[in-house]
């Protein structure tokens, strides 16, 4: 089956983000096909590069990371919600004069058109959140 | 991308206090632009975005109230609110906004597009969404 995937809380403050990894990698591993993972509201915290849990502790973004480089996922994070949130690629930075980048390179930063053709192309749109 | 869906946005939670509703509503407008089938359903807490006579400015926040009223222009076809979750928080239809709807190819026009809904008709409109994207 093909799926699309919708994140829509941060990591750690909610399990979100972990069970969708979770769901993701399953599906992967069963050899279903996930059109796109797409990261919203709160969500696009977990695409910070500069994330520093514990050691002990799992690493959710890059986990995140790990799965998209291993089956060639396509993680995309909204543009208009990372930029209220200071979520931030090179592009984005020249366009608002940031001094600062902090965006991890296996995700892309782009609009919420992303996210309604993902819903078109897939037979299952998931969402995870409240 | 030829294929048409019915796209359900499931509107829960309050215009204010979180930023779901108006991140709700910005995916709307731009999913405008696909053309698809769109409605969207208040229920909970999410009835009262529809409310009239938002006054924000005490609350420092963006009235984005008078969006919803424009919905008609941006392809949404239905808006149905739940009635148990109205009548929970003591509100009726009259205190909802009007929101109309105009077709510009058929002149098709439908004066308010706002429909309050029972529970059956609710789940009915749930099964028949091809995507629901829950805020």
């Amino acid at each position: 089956m093909k799926l699309a995937i919708q994140i829509n809380e941060g990591p750690y403050q909610h399990q979100a983000s972990d069970t969708a990894y979770h769901f993701t990698k399953a599906a992967l591993e069963k050899g279903h096909e996930v059109f796109r993972v797409f990261f919203y509201h709160d969500g696009v915290y977990n695409s910070s590069r500069l994330t520093t849990p514990p050691q002990d502790d799992r690493n959710i973004v890059n986990r995140w990371a790990e799965l998209a480089a291993k089956y060639n996922l396509d993680m995309v994070v909204c543009v208009a919600a990372a930029q209220r949130r200071g979520i931030v690629d090179e592009g984005e930075a020249k366009r608002n004069g940031k001094d600062a980048t902090n965006i991890h390179p296996n995700f892309r930063i782009s609009g919420l058109g992303q996210l309604i053709e993902a819903a078109i192309q897939s037979e299952r749109l998931v969402v995870f959140g409240d | 991308m030829s294929e048409i869906k019915n796209f359900l946005y499931l509107n829960r939670r309050a215009p204010y206090g979180t930023i779901y509703a108006w991140e709700s509503l910005e995916v709307v407008l731009i999913g405008a632009a696909f053309d698809q089938k769109v409605s969207l359903l208040f229920a909970d807490d999410g009835v009262y975005q529809l409310v009239k006579g938002q006054d924000t400015p005490g609350i420092q926040m963006k009235n984005f109230s008078a969006t919803y009223r424009t919905l008609g222009d941006y392809g949404v076809r239905y808006m149905y609110v739940d009635r148990k979750s109205l009548q929970d928080r003591g509100l009726t239809e009259d205190d909802l906004m009007q929101v109309a709807w105009e077709d510009m190819e058929s002149d098709d026009a439908v004066d308010n597009i706002v429909e309050v809904i029972d529970s059956a008709k609710a789940a009915e409109v749930l099964a028949g969404a091809d995507v629901v994207f829950s805020f």
